[in-house]
């Protein structure tokens, strides 16, 4: 194919991106924008792959690679998907770094150098953006991974003059990218790919379990950088388009789930909560007192309300609860109960999390509504049952200006006429914050294993 | 103004044109399909495998092309992982009485 073929056929697969994120608008026509992104895909595989040579080992290589990603998304729990998302952002990270050694080591192939000369000065230091970018989101990666996937921890693990290492190897990765461009060879390009996958380390060990969301986010958004850096490399527009939509997406996502967590970017990556436990609004040991019943009497309050808000929470997901919290709805539903989800941004382990567990539990989707749409609706419901959920309902965030989640938006549950707590026992949240909820006259906390609880509630119920 | 655009001009203007692009659509997602978003975005960032498979594309076969050949293993598991696994989330999200 001639190079205006090529790119003209690139436009189409561009366009064809830009349709299959466009779909994600609503569930209903997701499916079919999810179709246009892998026609998107397959006219830019096999365009390119009228342009290469070696088909035959091409062909294998992504019949190897794409064998082992069909078999992981059939298998993968989605509970697990952080993990899998995570792991596959350092694949596009570790694609860049490779890809960027290759165009290195024979320049003249990509058109980026006369024959017998070095790579054109530009092209150095696009090459040396999209190498480290590449690298950071590579090890970057890994790090999140493991410890999403409980394999390193989600401790934050910092060490004194953390920031101020950090800052001197970034000078010292700029050093050699300079000394690369000055004199391009493989000593200098490797040392900063190597400090750069260092860098990626450093930055992603210090952030705690709680803000995964974000570092997630975050990554999501630099292999789209990575990406889009190759394609400047390469002077290929398909990456350059290709990668921006995905390093803007995942930039606003990061946006997203940042406010919803009252953290700003540079908070998060300069590291704060997770780690220590704020008691910054201590009441001086004074005993508060709150109500328990039992599921019993949570059944006999939902049963008897007009409407009834869930607001589920990860913990939810912990006890296996999902489906059972969906027959429940059900039966109540058919006793004339008006019952809906209430959904938190942060309310999973990644943005739109619990929405995919709820729709694997067979939850309708028009019952689960988003934190901005129904917040004005508590006043006038009920009762809502909170489950595995805890800072995301803390009234202080409203109220407390001294709180560590002050200004966090949380879910109003507080206006409801009843509230019902499915909690195992007292403990506090992720902010290590005690919550004024659970001690209102019109909270009833219900203790035990989530699961279990809402069985006996249907039980009860029938 | 004579001369020819540098390459990297061009570059950049496509660049700057589809960063606004992502910006207007990714704010039009419902929050409901974040997740489904960022797996779909992981398979399209997974289009790194054209450049390796120009990596991997030039005659003769040296480490520049076994290691472009390690490239486009490692990107087809993100286009086949990413599209496959959105299908399968999508497919979850159902009406009321289905």
């Amino acid at each position: 194919m001639s190079a205006n073929s090529v790119a003209l056929a690139y436009l189409a697969a561009a366009v064809l991106f830009i349709f299959a994120l466009k779909g994600l608008s609503s569930p209903v026509s997701a499916r079919r924008g999810n179709m246009f992104g892998m026609i998107g895909m397959a006219i830019a595989v096999l365009t390119t792959l009228t342009v290469t040579h070696n088909w035959l080992y091409i062909v294998l290589a992504i019949a190897a690679g794409g064998a082992v990603g069909a078999v992981v998304a059939r298998r993968i729990q989605m509970t697990a998907m952080p993990e899998l998302v995570a792991a596959m952002h350092s694949l596009v990270g570790l694609a860049a770094v490779l890809i960027a050694m290759a165009a290195f080591n024979n320049p003249v192939a990509y058109g980026i150098a006369l024959a017998g000369e070095a790579l054109h000065s530009s092209n150095r230091i696009e090459l040396f953006i999209g190498t480290f970018v590449g690298a950071i989101t590579f090890t970057g990666s890994i790090i999140a991974f493991g410890k999403l996937s409980g394999k390193l921890g989600s401790k934050p693990l910092r060490f004194k003059g953390q920031h101020w290492f950090n800052l001197l190897l970034g000078v010292a990765m700029i050093a050699f990218g300079i000394a690369f461009f000055m004199t391009p060879a493989w000593t200098p390009f490797l040392i900063m790919t190597a400090i750069a996958m260092l860098l990626g380390i450093l930055l992603i060990m210090p952030i705690g379990g709680a803000d995964m969301p974000v570092v997630v986010s975050m990554l999501n958004s630099y292999s789209g950088w990575a990406a889009a850096g190759i394609g400047f490399t390469l002077n290929n527009n398909m990456l350059i388009i290709a990668g921006s939509l995905v390093g803007s997406s995942g930039a606003i996502l990061s946006y997203i789930m940042g406010r919803a967590m009252n953290r700003s970017f540079f908070n998060v990556i300069l590291g704060g909560f997770g780690g220590e436990a704020l008691a910054a609004s201590d009441d001086g040991g004074v005993q508060k007192t709150y109500r328990s019943g039992s599921a019993d009497d949570a059944a006999f309050l939902m049963g008897n309300a007009d409407s009834v808000i869930i607001v589920p929470g990860y913990g939810l997901a912990v006890a296996r609860a999902q489906h059972a919290i969906n027959e429940m709805s059900k039966v109540l539903t058919e006793k004339g109960v008006k019952v809906r989800y209430a959904i938190h941004p942060v309310a999973g382990r990644m943005p739109g999390h619990m929405n995919v567990l709820l729709a694997e539990a067979e939850v309708p989707y028009e019952q689960v509504v988003e934190m901005d749409e129904i917040n004005n609706e508590f006043a006038d419901t009920d009762v809502v049952l909170v489950i595995g959920a805890n800072d995301v309902v803390n009234p202080a965030a409203k109220n407390d200006k001294a709180s560590p989640i002050y200004g966090m938006p949380i879910l109003d549950v507080y206006k409801a006429r009843t509230v019902l707590v499915v909690k195992r026992s007292m403990a506090t949240g992720y902010a290590g914050l005690d919550n004024d909820l659970f001690y209102m006259d019109k909270t009833m906390m219900v203790f035990g294993d989530a699961k279990k609880v809402v069985e006996d509630v249907i039980k009860s119920l029938s | 103004m004579t001369g020819v655009v540098d390459p990297f001009v061009l570059n950049l203007t496509v660049f700057v044109l589809a960063i606004v692009i992502g910006y207007h659509v990714v704010w039009n997602v419902t929050p409901a399909l974040h997740t489904p978003l960022m797996a779909v975005t992981n398979a399209i960032s997974g289009i790194i495998i054209v450049g390796a498979m120009l990596a991997a594309g030039p005659e003769q076969l040296d480490l520049g092309t076994v290691i472009g050949l390690v490239a486009v293993a490692l990107a087809a598991v993100n286009v086949f992982g990413g599209f496959l696994v959105t299908q399968r989330m999508l497919s979850m999200f159902k009406k009321k009485g289905k």
